[in-house]
């Protein structure tokens, strides 16, 4: 693929001073079992080209998946004169010299097309489908695995020349139970990069059994307390809270403004950057593309900006935003290699990749033991903050009261809210590496034209205190 | 793009073995991208697309695969050598029980013509007209095509030009005032008119803000916040399977709960820009009833949920999601909310909405852009961002006052892989009470 988009490149013609072309291959396979039933594979290839045109103060972009040289020379022409069009009006007064000719490879871990076969991954997620059975009150059983294999490149005319390569295998699983008027949900997800080989040891094998079995421990479990109590925040849950109150508000596009009318602002300004703080001093906040197993490692951002791990937040301490090359211009700030588009028909903008909290020195076992009351809570299942990126209120499907010091008791429906400029420095204990997980998800929404992007976050167990903590039913 | 996906969906049909059948599907565009901060453009570019897929089914096996076709006369090949795969993902697959496919073709060819300009003179007029202000925003245009076609013989093609422009005027901080304009033949002046009454209701943005302490107030939900309700409860709350699953955000209504009578909500494809049939090539029909005066009516069946529950299918997508939903008017003029309101929240928009407890319709979201504090029926302070939580059964059942009489015909501006074809049609709400919490 590398080689096709290179020899088409070579044979395009354009006279603007900086110009280039990035090309994505994606295929894409869905396996599913419901109710024990195979659902229809659903296979996809998807291949692609952006063209991009900077001139002086012009900057435009044309997406095609018309390979052929003529469908390449026509976007190519149609984003220069969208450069052309623009060079009096932009945003930023774009410039040929800022922009790099990157030279570089990478190849991800992993092999989507290697053995299991077909056949043999039906029987797996069909074996786990079936262990969930056995109760009548089980009403929905699924199991699922996406293969996905991505290469893309990135060619410059001043000389650029990337190619990465990049293969995941997502198993996922989800039980309901229902009585009445209770239906209780418990998930299972695994998103990293990697193939196959990856399944055995992500926790997919046995999930069925113990998902039918705590969603009807939900189902005989009380609603989670309410009150203003500590709060035990596990991995899969960490992830969803790093995304929406570290990841978003400290995107610089939102920061510049440029979302504010679709997925918002941030309650984070330009001013804060080297004197905020954040956290508290146990809040360390790190963007690491270079961990090989995290869903959003790679080795150039879609710009072509060489991607290193960076400290965003140390010591609680706001250091530098999530903003790759045009944005750091923008803010006269340092940022990241964060410039991502989702596929080959969108541009990119700011996202986060692998956003991580670093693991601290408590022990699990120690941060429960310092409990005198509060709720443990795992895997999210609802989630909603302000456009600001402040008032959140999130929710989980799995709850465990914490009493004097001991889990008591599952609790069903734990919601917690709070603001998210004081709910870190309420960040009391961090798990140490021994409760650090590597977690992701490969649809995070946001930018105009829309764009659902993958990103990973690793985290360990955290405990925060003085949070308001409620359960289900009528508020 | 009509006659070319025609071709390859011919050809590919007449390779058909004797026991084999053919659904093929298009999902194109040809989209011109612009947005927009502080009133000048932060990113402009063209997109051509055209998302090319196709289901075989042989002795009750199906399997599916999509490609993006380049245009071009090599397209055929490449999707005979997809159908090739198709073939050999069958020979690994057992019988399908859920299998329903439509056998009798029913061909269709609807659309509409548009008339845009350049966009680059769409460029020019909002970057002009909106200088001095702090605008952000977006502007999609362009043709979206639909295609369906089959070895039985069903042709089905659907074409749209249609703009959808979408902006807010920021006046500081998170004050702004949202708008949008969005249709099929673009005016200028129509838009540069809609600017300047924006312009004008910022100046109601520049009072001293108010913020509101948690409890309940009377509140005015416009259509665009109440598209955010209604959007959230689509998220399974008109589905089949999740009606048979007991997932359904509306459980308690199969047990008897009700919402107020007012309520009634359909699925309104006759009058939506939606394509008249189904990615299956199911014919939608006209209208189906959801929620009729309060209580749970017809599901969204798709095929596929028909076949596994036993229910006629009323052509849903697969999803179940609704694309083209309405609800009905009540009887207050819209230009006599806020002295109905009296005192209380004026919400023009809502945001991030979610479930605080998904089977008790237990719901949370936050205000956002253009929302008001009201006294006396008259706007007194913009508010700052409030989140709300309160169920579906209070909202819209005992604490709905009225509906208004004038309803807006939202076109949804989502562009997730793609331009939508969806829409919703819906009043303003005025609640007697609405619970906040943070």
């Amino acid at each position: 693929m590398a080689e096709f988009f290179h020899g088409r490149f070579r044979s395009l013609h354009c006279s603007a001073p900086f110009w280039s072309l990035r090309g994505v291959e994606e295929t894409r396979e869905l396996l599913a079992v419901r109710q024990d039933t195979i659902e229809p594979p659903r296979i996809s290839l998807n291949r692609g080209a952006m063209l991009t045109v900077v001139t002086d103060g012009g900057y435009g972009y044309c997406a095609t998946s018309d390979l052929s040289h003529t469908g390449l020379q026509a976007a190519l022409d149609r984003a220069g004169a969208w450069a052309e069009a623009t060079c009096d009006r932009s945003v930023h007064c774009h410039s040929p010299q800022d922009m790099g000719a990157p030279r570089g490879e990478r190849v991800g871990s992993g092999c989507v097309r290697a053995s299991p076969s077909r056949s043999e991954i039906f029987d797996l997620l069909a074996d786990e489908c079936r262990q969930a059975r056995g109760d009548p009150r089980i009403v929905e059983r699924y199991t699922a695995l996406e293969l996905r294999e991505v290469e893309q490149v990135y060619f410059t005319n001043t000389g650029g020349d990337v190619r990465q390569r990049s293969s995941s295998a997502a198993p996922y699983a989800h039980v309901a139970a229902n009585e009445g008027t209770d239906t209780q949900t418990r998930s299972f997800a695994h998103a990293r990069q990697g193939g196959v080989e990856t399944i055995g040891t992500s926790g997919f094998p046995g999930c069925g059994a113990r998902l039918a079995d705590e969603a009807l421990k939900l189902l005989a479990a009380p609603n989670c307390p309410a009150g203003t109590m500590d709060l035990l925040l596990m991995p899969d849950q960490m992830a969803l809270q790093i995304h929406e109150s570290i990841g978003h508000p400290l995107e610089l596009d939102r920061i510049l403004g440029d979302e504010r009318n679709y997925a918002g602002t941030s309650f984070v300004t330009a001013d804060m950057f080297g004197r905020y703080q954040y956290g508290s001093p146990l809040l360390n906040v790190t963007f690491d593309p270079t961990i090989d197993a995290e869903l959003a490692s790679y080795a150039y951002d879609d710009e072509g900006t060489p991607a290193q791990k960076v400290w965003l937040i140390r010591d609680g301490l706001l250091e530098r935003p999530l903003g790759g090359r045009l944005s750091q211009l923008r803010a006269g700030l340092r940022g990241a290699a964060n410039a991502r588009a989702c596929d080959w028909n969108r541009p990119p903008i700011d996202r986060m990749a692998n956003l991580n909290v670093e693991p601290g020195t408590s022990s699990l076992a120690d941060m429960i033991a310092s409990v005198e009351r509060g709720v443990l809570m795992r895997t999210n299942v609802s989630w909603s903050i302000d456009d600001s990126r402040n008032k959140f209120q999130f929710g989980c499907e799995w709850g465990e009261l914490i009493e004097d010091g001991v889990i008591k008791r599952v609790v069903k429906n734990p919601n917690y809210r709070g603001v998210s400029s004081a709910f870190w420095r309420s960040l009391r204990m961090v798990g140490d590496a021994r409760t650090f997980e590597v977690h992701g998800t490969l649809y995070c929404g946001k930018g105009e034209p829309n764009q659902a992007i993958d990103v990973g976050h690793a985290a360990p167990a955290c405990l925060f205190s003085a949070v308001e903590v409620f359960g289900g039913e009528n508020p | 793009m009509k006659e070319q996906f025609f071709e390859i969906a011919s050809g590919l049909c007449e390779a058909l073995r004797r026991d084999e059948t053919l659904l093929c599907r298009l999902s194109g565009e040809r989209s011109d991208f612009a947005r927009f901060n502080h009133a000048r453009v932060r990113q402009a570019g063209s997109v051509e697309q055209r998302l090319f897929s196709i289901r075989l089914i042989r002795a009750r096996r199906q399997a599916s695969a999509s490609l993006a076709l380049t245009g071009r006369a090599d397209d055929l090949e490449t999707a005979h050598a997809a159908l090739a795969g198709l073939r050999e993902t069958l020979a690994q697959l057992p019988e399908d029980p859920w299998l329903l496919i439509a056998e009798e073709p029913r061909s269709t060819s609807t659309g509409r013509r548009g008339r845009l300009p350049a966009p680059e003179e769409v460029v020019s007029a909002v970057t002009t007209s909106a200088h001095g202000l702090d605008l952000v925003g977006f502007y999609a245009a362009g043709t979206i095509y639909r295609g369906f076609a089959n070895s039985f013989g069903q042709r089905n093609w659907h074409e749209v030009d249609s703009f959808n422009c979408d902006w807010s005027l920021y006046l500081h901080a998170d004050k702004a005032v949202k708008q949008s304009y969005a249709g099929f033949a673009w005016d200028t002046s129509a838009f540069e008119s809609l600017l300047q009454d924006g312009a004008r209701r910022l100046e109601l943005l520049g009072r001293p803000s108010r913020t509101l302490e948690p409890g309940e107030y009377r509140a005015y939900l416009a259509p665009r916040a109440l598209e955010e309700v209604t959007g959230l409860l689509s998220w399974s709350g008109f589905s089949a399977r999740a009606r048979a699953t007991r997932t359904s955000p509306l459980l308690r209504m199969e047990h008897g709960e009700t919402l107020s009578r007012m309520v009634s909500l359909a699925e309104n494809t006759r009058e939506s820009i939606a394509p008249p049939f189904q990615q299956d090539g199911f014919a939608k029909p006209d209208k189906v009833d959801l929620i009729a005066r309060g209580e749970l009516a017809d599901a969204l069946v798709s095929p596929r949920s028909a076949r596994e529950y036993g229910l006629a299918a009323n052509a849903a997508n697969g999803r179940e999601t609704p694309e083209a939903l309405d609800m009905a008017p009540g009887s207050l003029r819209a230009a006599d909310a806020l002295a109905a309101l009296e005192t209380g929240l004026y919400i023009g928009n809502l945001w991030y909405l979610n479930f605080s407890d998904r089977a008790a319709g237990r719901i949370t979201g936050t205000t956002r852009f253009a929302s008001f504090w009201v006294e006396g029926g008259r706007i007194a302070a913009p508010v700052n961002a409030m989140r709300f939580d309160d169920t579906i059964y209070r909202m819209l059942g005992d604490n709905l006052a009225d509906l208004t009489a004038d309803r807006e015909l939202l076109l949804d501006g989502s562009t997730y892989e793609e331009r939508s074809t969806a829409s919703a049609h819906l009043p303003g709400a005025l609640l007697r009470s609405l619970r906040f919490t943070l």
